[in-house]
């Protein structure tokens, strides 16, 4: 009994000290090539809006105005957050995820009312990123102003 | 080229993350902030410039981007109107990409039903 439970814990040992591994693999390939996928239609559409030749910001705008279209329609039927269980990070990091950390609660949230369900609950994570993304233009900023300016 | 360019880099900076999520179990949140600071300082040093010439809309579309962006618009205006523009550069840049993320969400949550959890 007490050898028995010994080799059960040393298997569960060896098991796990192997799984996690293999686990996070597999998890790169696919953040890899559905992130690498998400990035390739971003370039595909920066093509094709060079062409209306509108310059470089209103370019990258309307790619992003696509994006985050799509990512809110796929968000609203639900399939986002399907693809995010298989494409984690792939999902998670371009800015599609960026807008489904937005549409997603919105959405949930809507029976709290539009005020502090959907207008609040929008920023759950959209807060820190614009709050801690400002910061650090700021001190960027600051660093050009009194180094480099 | 350039799609495979884009392909990769995007690709790799996900992987990035996907490290980070497995191996720290920061939560998506804590990703993207980390994303867009990292962006945004590598912006500020001239290096995500680098990795933008190569990488196109690989580095763009990645939260990184938006740090980038946000770098980009700061400097931009600090040259410009001098002292002022660390305070406006950075959101001026980035106004379009809010705005547009915010009314979507707006939208989305009027059409759509919340999906019951499973």
């Amino acid at each position: 009994m007490d050898t028995s439970d010994k080799k059960k814990k040393e298997y569960q040992k060896a098991a796990e000290a192997l799984s996690p591994n293999s686990h996070i693999i597999k998890d790169c390939i696919w953040a890899f090539f559905s992130g690498g996928a998400i990035c390739t239609i971003g370039e595909a559409l920066t093509k094709y809006f060079e062409t209306f030749s509108l310059g470089k910001d209103s370019t990258s705008l309307l790619v992003n105005i696509v994006l985050i279209g799509a990512s809110a329609i796929l968000t609203g039927f639900g399939l986002y957050s399907k693809m995010g269980k298989r494409c984690g990070a792939g999902t998670i990091v371009p800015i599609t995820g960026f807008a489904n950390s937005m549409v997603s609660p919105s959405i949930e949230f809507k029976a709290q009312g539009l005020i502090l369900g959907v207008g609040a609950k929008m920023f759950t994570v959209a807060g820190p990123v614009i709050v801690y993304g400002i910061t650090a233009s700021i001190l960027v900023g600051l660093g050009h102003y009194f180094l480099a300016g | 080229m350039d799609y495979l360019k884009a392909y990769i880099t995007g690709g790799i900076i996900c992987i990035i993350g996907q490290i980070l999520i497995d191996k720290t179990k920061l939560t998506s949140a804590r990703i993207l902030v980390l994303f867009v600071v990292t962006g945004c300082i590598l912006g500020g040093l001239g290096i995500y410039e680098y990795i933008y010439n190569f990488g196109g809309a690989g580095a763009t579309v990645p939260l990184t981007g938006f740090g980038y962006l946000l770098s980009k618009g700061v400097v931009e205006e600090v040259d410009k109107i001098g002292f002022l523009g660390i305070f406006t550069g950075g959101l001026k840049s980035a106004a379009g990409g809010v705005s547009v993320a915010v009314i979507f969400s707006l939208i989305a949550s009027i059409i759509f039903r919340p999906k019951e959890k499973n």
